[in-house]
Formats: structure tokens, C-alpha cells, sequence
């Protein structure tokens, strides 16, 4: 990492920290002063947050990413999908498991996509352990290769036939 | 009764429906598989549902941004546990279940 | 509005037990893995319910803590049962 690369990441890590710090810990709730900074606490945050900083400053802004701040705001909309297909989710398997005669068909499916970087890779298979029917079981790297155990039919031929997630995970992290 | 505590009565109400049905779930599924997806999906939801009752009856204070980290905290790492657990049944040879076999 | 709090915290603690019976029974060890993992989740929302209980808001800091701990555990755990050796020495 060049120079100006490696003081940006630790610069936006310091803060990052520094801010989590004083949120947990440095605001004195006390009741009859709201609201102020005690010193030694500030001075404690400065401290942890710098040790914080110098071991792993690379982990939160990683070494080569173009275009983060394009990725970011695609991010949100696609947050937000996310969130209803997870109560989507809880309902399909609470009828399930409620139900009396349980409609389980339980298989293991495997496929393929084009996404090879770290992060898209991470996000279909957290997406894939959110939505409903199916848990990622494992994640090649190299070929982008999924294997999936999905509960019923239907969930099963929402991510083999239709690739909804796939399309829209490529289309946030554009296509990679 | 303010309206708050209603809001917050039929959240916490809510998630604590889906963590009975999650537990329930462990017990009535036929094999390892199935039951990580009762757990892994309905307690996850079953409890940031109750967290964000809490959080908005407690209104706009420190605590609330304590609460939120903590779900933030939960949504993220209850998937990638039982995706790791699911992992090691796989790899170390636990059969799955197909319709039609006994209860295992 | 503490009487709701008790009421959800008794029903926690009722699907706590019957978590338990798949910890005691669940054949094989990914079972009872799993079962203890669930258990631990639990805790932290019956932690949380706890301090509105008592009208003491610092219970919430513990249960961060333990969240933590119970993921790390569950983690831990699984790499052993891959791998047979936790960290190559």
C-alpha cells in the first residue's frame, strides 16, 4: 500500500473507533449533568482506539477498491430488499414448523456464479442464509461455486431458475 | 396507557412468538439440516424484534444506541454461526435427510 | 409496564428448557452444538428483559459481551470439529 493510501485507512479507522468509544463509554450518564465528557475517559478512548488503529487499520478499508463510494450507495436499496425477505423468512418457516403435517423436502443444490471478490461473495451467502428455504453450506472462491440445502421445492427454484439474488448482488458490486 | 407501550407490548409480544416457534422447531424437525434452519432464521428475527421493543420504549437516550449495536451485533453474526456449524456437519460426513427416512 | 417484561422473560426462559431437551438427547454432537448455541442466543434477550426488570440499564453492556463470547464459542467449536486441532503450533 502507498503512503497516502495506508494515513487515509488509518485516519478513517481512528475516527471510526474513536466515535464507537465515546457512544459505549465517555458520556457520563449522570443525572444532573447530561451530556459531558469526562477527561479521563476521552483520554483512555485516544489510547485503545490508537492501539486499535495501528494493528488493524487494513481490515476495514481494504488495500485496492475502486469506486467504494458508487458500492456503498447501491448498498442501501438492496439493504433494505434484504430486510423483507428476512420477514418473509421467519413467517414461511414458523407455517412450517407449525403446521401439521410439516411440508419439508429437504435436497442440496449446488450452482455457479460469475461474483469472484470478497465481499460480494460474503453478502450473496449471508443473503442466501437469510432469505427463505435456504442455508449456504459452502463457497468456492475461485469458481464462485455455491453449494446450498434448501427446505422445500419452491425455495429451491427461486435461486436455481430465477437468480433474482445473483442479479441483483452483481448489480450492486457491479458485476464482478 | 400511552401509545408507546402499546407499540412496544406488540413488538415484544411478537418476537417472543417467533423464539417459541424457533425452539419449537428444534424439537419436531427430523434432522440436523432442518432444525439449523428453525434456529438460524426464526430466533434471529424472534429476538431483534424484541430488541427494537425495547428500544423504542426506552425513547431517544444512551441506552438506545447500546441496544442497536447489540442487534446490529445479532444480525450479523447469528447467520455466519450456524453457516459455520452447517460447514463442519457437511465436511465431517453427517447424512442429510430426504423425504421418505426416519427420524434422525 | 414491568409486569410485560416479566411475562416475556418467564417465556424465554420456558423455551430455554426446551432447547434443553434437544441438548440432552439430540443424537451426535452437531445437536447439542447447535442446542447450546441457541441457549446462549437466548441468554442475551433474557439479559436485556432482566434490566428492565430490575430498572437497571447497565445489563445491556453485559449482554454485549456475552453475544460475543457465545459467537466466538460456536466458532471455535466447529474449527475444532474440522480440523481435530484448533491453532497449528
Amino acid at each position: 500500500m502507498s503512503k497516502s493510501e495506508k494515513a487515509f485507512s488509518m485516519v478513517v479507522t481512528f475516527c471510526i473507533m474513536f466515535v464507537f468509544w465515546v457512544l459505549l463509554s465517555a458520556w457520563v450518564s449522570s443525572h444532573e449533568a447530561p451530556g459531558h465528557f469526562n477527561l479521563l475517559h476521552v483520554c483512555e478512548g485516544i489510547i485503545a482506539a490508537l492501539i486499535v488503529t495501528v494493528i488493524s487499520h487494513e481490515l476495514l478499508i481494504p488495500a485496492k477498491g475502486e469506486k467504494v463510494l458508487l458500492k456503498t450507495l447501491r448498498l442501501i436499496p438492496y439493504l433494505g430488499w434484504e430486510l423483507w425477505q428476512i420477514a418473509l423468512a421467519t413467517f414461511d418457516v414458523a407455517y412450517r414448523v407449525i403446521h401439521p403435517k410439516m411440508p419439508i423436502d429437504p435436497r442440496i443444490i449446488e450452482f455457479e456464479t460469475t461474483l469472484r471478490s470478497d465481499f460480494a461473495l460474503t453478502t450473496l451467502a449471508n443473503s442466501i442464509t437469510l432469505t427463505p428455504g435456504t442455508i449456504t453450506i459452502l463457497v468456492e472462491p475461485e469458481k464462485g461455486k455455491f453449494v446450498v440445502h434448501a427446505i422445500a421445492e419452491k425455495p429451491a427454484d427461486a435461486l436455481l431458475v430465477d437468480k433474482t439474488m445473483q442479479n441483483k448482488v452483481a448489480h450492486v458490486y457491479m458485476e464482478e | 396507557m400511552h401509545s408507546i407501550d402499546i407499540i412496544s407490548t406488540v413488538l415484544l409480544v411478537g418476537g417472543a412468538f417467533f423464539m417459541l416457534t424457533g425452539a419449537l422447531g428444534l424439537l419436531r424437525l427430523p434432522d440436523f439440516y432442518t432444525r439449523l434452519h428453525a434456529t438460524g432464521k426464526c430466533d434471529t428475527l424472534g429476538e431483534v424484534l424484541i430488541i427494537v421493543g425495547c428500544m423504542v420504549y426506552q425513547g431517544w437516550s444512551f441506552i438506545t444506541i447500546k441496544l442497536f449495536f447489540l442487534m446490529l451485533f445479532i444480525f450479523i453474526a447469528n447467520p455466519v454461526a450456524t453457516h459455520a456449524i452447517m460447514k463442519a456437519a457437511y465436511v465431517t460426513g453427517v447424512k442429510p435427510w430426504k423425504k421418505g427416512d426416519e427420524r434422525m | 409496564m414491568i409486569e410485560t417484561f416479566l411475562v416475556i422473560g418467564m417465556i424465554i426462559v420456558f423455551t430455554m428448557l426446551l432447547c434443553l431437551y434437544r441438548a440432552a438427547l439430540g443424537p451426535g454432537v452437531y445437536n447439542r452444538i447447535a442446542a447450546s448455541s441457541v441457549i446462549g442466543t437466548k441468554a442475551v434477550v433474557l439479559l436485556v428483559a432482566i434490566g428492565y426488570i430490575f430498572e437497571r440499564p447497565m445489563f445491556v453492556d453485559i449482554a454485549l459481551l456475552y453475544a460475543m463470547l457465545n459467537f466466538i464459542g460456536t466458532l471455535l467449536m466447529a474449527k475444532y470439529l474440522v480440523r481435530g486441532e484448533v491453532c497449528t503450533a
